[in-house]
């Protein structure tokens, strides 16, 4: 029967394995998920780049880039050094706008041109009113 | 300091002292919310999801902070073998944990207006789940392994291998690139933060932080007497 020492047995084991698994977990994650993104640049300067597999690429989204037609929606990715044309049909989050933050997740057709599936908006760490934001604007 | 918190002088705190903590936490909650809900204005980007910060970072904050403090009293614990230090971290954890789950429950809240997802694992998000398994299994080992001395040491070992992800989580916005943005207040430079809405978050922080201390005082309490009282059943 489950007496105390047992219960206490099985616990450990179920521990060990628990941590066994949240390690090879971590030990995963920092091999490839760790960078979540790569930027412009990054992808630019790879040697050889798999076209097959799904990646992600983020930066700004260069001002008066985007061009919407019936479905599909092209925008320019920028990190201010190189550039990825980028294609996407479907929503895209509220937050999506000229010069703000945005990581696209698809594949490559080349080096310059991405088809994306899923578009996320990046926020940055700058909290403000909008009367701030437009002060800000005028300022500059 | 330190003093207040032996063993004898905790169970003299008397509830008088609790109750009148938990009046002040209630009084500064009530006016950090109404400052964070109605005066505080909206993002320029995000609106009024904004206000879902006023909780998530003050949680954040208060799960990594206790998890360093289970992991420093941990150590101090094997070294030094000083017997209230176990039951500080143990009545400390399910404080850290819950604050946890609510920073990563709200942080998926304001994920799916502002990034357009619930949830992705990016470094942030995975270093902070990983976390949450720790506190998990911190507290798992406290309640199923019977034996005090076992369950302190288990414990003890999970906290110190634990402690060694609080930096990946407070710098993994830094070192990879992720969708998590990076920390808006720093010791190094100015908060990123415009100050109408530093206040509500400061208050905030501040009432949660009064929260934590009661109901950690009240756990703490508990597990003294239980100690005390394991300790004269095995006298006898």
């Amino acid at each position: 029967m489950l007496t105390k020492k047992v219960k206490s047995r099985i616990f450990i084991l179920i521990l060990s394995f628990l941590s066994v698994a949240v390690i090879i977990f971590i030990l995963r994650s920092l091999d490839e998920n760790v960078v979540y993104f790569f930027s412009p640049t990054e992808i630019y300067n790879k040697p050889n780049i798999s076209l097959n597999e799904k990646i992600r690429v983020g930066g700004l989204v260069k001002e008066g880039s985007t061009n919407k037609n019936e479905n599909t929606i092209n925008f320019i990715i920028t990190d201010l050094k190189n550039e990825i044309f980028v294609s996407y049909s479907g929503l895209l989050p509220n937050l999506f706008s000229e010069g703000k933050g945005v990581i696209a997740e698809g594949k490559l057709k080349d080096k310059k041109y991405f088809v994306a599936d899923t578009i996320l908006a990046k926020h940055d760490e700058n909290y403000m009113p909008p009367e701030v934001s437009e002060a800000l604007d005028k300022f500059n | 300091m330190l003093k207040n918190f032996f063993p004898n002088k905790i169970l003299s705190i008397s509830n008088k002292f609790i109750t009148s903590l938990a009046t002040l936490m209630i009084f500064i909650v009530f006016i950090g919310l109404i400052y964070a809900l109605f005066i505080s204005p909206p993002d320029y980007i995000q609106g009024d999801s904004v206000r879902i910060m006023y909780v998530h970072v003050p949680s954040s904050f208060i799960s990594l902070g206790c998890f360093a403090f289970i992991g420093v009293a941990s150590i101090v614990n094997l070294i030094f073998k000083i017997k209230f230090m176990p039951l500080m971290a143990k009545s400390l954890a399910p404080v850290g944990c819950i604050f946890t789950l609510v920073s990563i429950v709200t942080g998926s809240l304001w994920g799916k207006p502002t990034w357009g997802t619930w949830w992705v694992w990016d470094a942030r998000l995975t270093s902070m789940t990983i976390l949450f398994c720790f506190y998990i299994a911190y507290i798992f080992t406290w309640k199923f392994i019977d034996h005090f001395e076992k369950a302190n040491k288990i414990s003890s070992v999970i906290a110190i291998i634990g402690m060694f992800n609080l930096p990946v989580i407070k710098y993994s916005v830094d070192w990879w690139s992720t969708l998590h943005q990076p920390s808006s207040i720093t010791l190094t430079s100015v908060p990123t933060i415009h100050y109408t809405m530093l206040v509500p978050l400061s208050i905030m922080l501040f009432g949660m932080v009064i929260y934590s201390l009661i109901i950690f005082l009240m756990g703490y309490k508990t597990e003294v007497m239980k100690f005390k009282l394991h300790k004269k059943k095995n006298h006898k």
